[in-house]
């Protein structure tokens, strides 16, 4: 196994400085909402940065008992009271909450931490990858009595495009849509008299996923990890079709997710108001229900998650862009350290298996891209200690995509260069019957030849 | 889906089987093994050695699809099944080649680095099994074998109406214990570590667990089989404003007349069928075998001496 030696050091550098007039002025409107969007052009926009605002206890700008207010860019409104210690913690606990943090910097370095450190929470990001595949999916399994339409098109360009546009940073994204038929999940609900209708268990729904999953399908030409969002309307047979939680409440969302692979949400069709209704019912699925829902299922699955905030402080909603900039930073964070970490254990690896193998032939381009990784993972380590999150992140990406090319080219097969083993097993058996009358015939001849040189000296 | 299948022989196709795309594990015909779903992702001649440590290595070329690569990563368990003829450290590929366990635990190793595993259940049933893994050193795996160094793994029951042996004895017990797991199962690995005993299967099957972290007793079989995923429930949704303005497509309004595209002349197919064939520039032999030569006629001239030349020309 690998020695690993990681150590990271992270610092917040902090500087104070008064408002300049501009602000005093932007500051100087009835919300905070208001405020925070004022405010916005004024700053440097620093990738990784933050600006907070310390304003009087009288202001107006912060609602009643809120004393710090976490805007969607990168800023933030702080009250002053109760002195600067107290002002100092709201700080520490809103650089927690806006920042990195160390669980989230352990986190990005998961696969060198050793077992059972890391609670269960921490498994569950998708690894940075350069690009990922979206694809949704409506599965409907009964369509002699649903037929449903889904502008899906409309949804995406409305409501996932915005995310995935500002995501655009970390990653490439494609996305996909299908409609699937006769596609059943695995698990058939119980029928619960009470409330009159079909329940799934929590601790059913880990099989319902491998059943659907060979039906899916994903793109053969790419290789990037693949997010499928399904969309499920049950058949007229088991609706209305909830999930249970562990406690055996029904789930508002009725959706759930699998970490490193996507969601999936139940879409419950009304009954029709009347019994003789003809089948096939028309159903126009509400799209911004369902984008909520798998939008939310999305920020999970990249980690993006609300944890538990103070009372008093007020966290600003995104909005229809679906993450705000300081944790788009967050992420950025995380990516930027797990990618130097990628790098230096593939790097290492790969030095190991050189050194294992004499003989084996590296070629240029492996080379080259070996020697492209190592100076982008030095510039972007440089980088990262200066808190240039931006040119950090992206000479991260330059070394993980060098390295993996280098890793994984197919020349490098161990099998290729022969085992000590297999020449001796190989060459043995052909060369030494042959060798055998030549070895003895030389030996003849050396003997033949030291006999005739001592000959003469005899005769005379 | 996220199954590699490595076939060598298509014994579901074979001309000799009386019921084509079916294989049974018993002759009493009840459970096709080769069933609705099943891919072959390397057939016949793909199944090489090297393809083999280029599928767990993921050293492949670039144009390989999806379907035959192992797109694992480190919190994936993998299921290793390896069964054909074997020996003491090594397995039979394809009748001309091997694989030693040197090999195998190398790519195991250059997967442990990669981290391209999380944990690992290799079974194999071959003659001698326990030979392969014995040269394991990377951590998190477990192996199971259907016999010790020195024994013969044997087959199950003839079909007299097809004229082979079904199945191998070890693999039909695993299957049959297999059988009875279903998704929810809470069986661990030391009830697969029972299956077949000497009474059964003739062979002592063997298992190493040294290497892996956990305690047998505590690993579930689905955490190999079954694919039974981490899920959890989504507690809260975003909320959208449903009410902007429709986005505007970002595609041009007219339909631009594109020109219909047709395959270009890639190859001049025409001239490459009726080319007459290369001549091969003839080399002279090689460095090492004109040595070679060379000592060999040395020796045989200097021992019988110059004068037999005449009775050979």
């Amino acid at each position: 196994p690998l020695a690993v030696r990681t150590s990271i050091t992270s610092r917040y550098e902090t500087i104070y400085r008064s408002t300049t007039a501009q602000e005093e002025a932007a500051l100087d409107v009835a919300t905070a909402r208001e405020a925070d969007a004022a405010l916005r052009p004024l700053q440097d926009a620093l990738l990784g940065s933050l600006t907070v605002y310390v304003v009087p206890e009288t202001s107006p700008l912060l609602p009643q008992g809120i004393s710090v207010y976490v805007g969607k860019h990168r800023s933030a409104l702080v009250r002053i009271g109760g002195g600067l210690a107290a002002l100092r913690t709201r700080l520490q606990q809103l650089t927690q909450v806006m920042s990195f943090t160390a669980s989230s910097i352990a986190t990005a370095l998961s696969d060198r931490m050793p077992n059972g450190q890391l609670g269960s929470d921490a498994r569950r990001h998708l690894k940075s990858s350069l690009g990922y595949e979206i694809t949704f999916s409506l599965l409907n399994p009964d369509p002699k009595s649903h037929a449903v339409d889904w502008d899906i098109e409309d949804a995406v360009n409305r409501y996932v495009q915005p995310v995935l546009d500002k995501l655009s940073l970390v990653a490439n994204f494609s996305v996909d849509s299908q409609i699937l038929y006769y596609a059943v999940l695995g698990v058939t609900p119980r029928f619960d008299k009470e409330s009159s209708s079909f329940l799934l268990s929590a601790h059913s729904l880990p099989h319902v996923i491998n059943p659907v999953e060979a039906r899916l399908g994903s793109s053969a030409a790419s290789l990037y990890p693949v997010l499928n969002f399904l969309l499920y309307v049950p058949e007229r047979s088991h609706s209305p079709l909830y999930i249970q939680d562990k406690d055996g409440a029904p789930v508002s969302t009725n959706a759930f997710h699998s970490p490193r692979w996507g969601g999936i949400m139940v879409y419950n069709v009304e009954a029709p108001a009347s019994p003789q209704a003809s089948l096939p019912l028309h159903v126009d699925v509400d799209m911004v229900r369902v984008m909520e829902v798998f939008l939310a299922q999305l920020r999970l699955l990249f980690g993006l998650s609300r944890e538990e905030l103070p009372a008093e402080f007020l966290l600003e909603s995104p909005g229809n862009e679906g993450l705000a900039d300081w944790e788009l930073d967050r992420l950025l964070w995380a990516h930027t350290v797990e990618n130097i970490a990628t790098v230096s254990t593939t790097l290492t690896s790969l030095a190991q298996l050189l050194d294992k193998i004499g003989n084996i032939v590296i070629k240029d381009d492996v080379a080259s891209e070996v020697y492209r990784a190592v100076a982008s993972a030095q510039s972007a380590v440089a980088k990262l200690a200066t808190g240039h999150l931006l040119s950090a992140f992206q000479a991260s990406k330059e070394a993980v995509t060098s390295s993996e090319r280098a890793f994984f080219d197919p020349s490098l097969l161990h099998l290729l260069y022969f085992p000590d083993d297999q020449k001796f097993a190989i060459y043995i058996p052909l060369f030494l019957p042959m060798a055998v009358p030549i070895l003895l015939s030389l030996a003849k001849i050396v003997r033949e030849a030291r006999q005739r040189k001592k000959e003469p000296t005899k005769m005379d | 889906s996220h199954i590699v299948l490595m076939l060598a022989d298509d014994m579901a196709c074979n001309p000799r089987n009386p019921k084509p795309a079916t294989v049974f594990s018993h002759k009493n015909m009840e459970l096709n093994v080769y069933g609705d779903d099943v891919e072959v992702d390397y057939r016949s001649y793909e199944v090489t050695v090297e393809n083999f440590l280029r599928v767990l290595t993921g050293r492949i070329p670039p144009s390989t699809p999806r379907s035959k690569r192992l797109l694992s990563d480190d919190r994936s368990n993998i299921l290793i099944y390896m069964t054909g003829h074997g020996g003491n450290g090594f397995l039979k590929f394809q009748d001309s080649e091997e694989i030693t366990n040197v090999e195998l635990a190398d790519a195991f190793e250059q997967m442990w680095q990669k981290r391209r595993y999380n944990e690992l259940l290799f079974i194999i049933d071959t003659c001698q099994g326990a030979s392969m893994y014995e040269r394991f050193y990377s951590p998190n795996i477990m192996a199971l074998a259907s016999s010790q160094v020195g024994e013969d793994s044997l087959s199950h029951q003839p079909d007299l109406g097809i004229g082979v042996h079904l199945m191998d004895r070890y693999t039909f017990y695993v299957l049959e214990f297999l059988e009875e797991i279903h998704p929810a199962s809470q069986t661990n690995m030391n009830d697969l570590f029972q299956v077949c005993p000497k009474s059964l299967c003739v062979s002592t099957p063997g298992h190493r667990t040294d290497l892996f972290q956990r305690d047998p007793q505590n690993v579930l079989i689905t955490d190999f089989f079954g694919s039974v995923r981490k899920v959890e429930i989504t507690t809260e949704a975003i909320s959208l404003d449903g009410d902007l303005a429709g986005f505007e497509s970002k595609l041009p309004k007219d339909e631009l007349a594109t020109e219909s595209l047709k395959y270009a002349e890639q190859l001049p197919v025409a001239q490459i069928i009726h080319q007459k064939p290369k001549q091969k520039d003839w080399h002279p032999p090689g460095g090492f075998i004109l040595g070679l030569w060379a000592l060999i006629i040395m020796v045989f001239f200097k021992t019988y001496g110059i004068k037999h030349m005449k009775h050979i020309f």
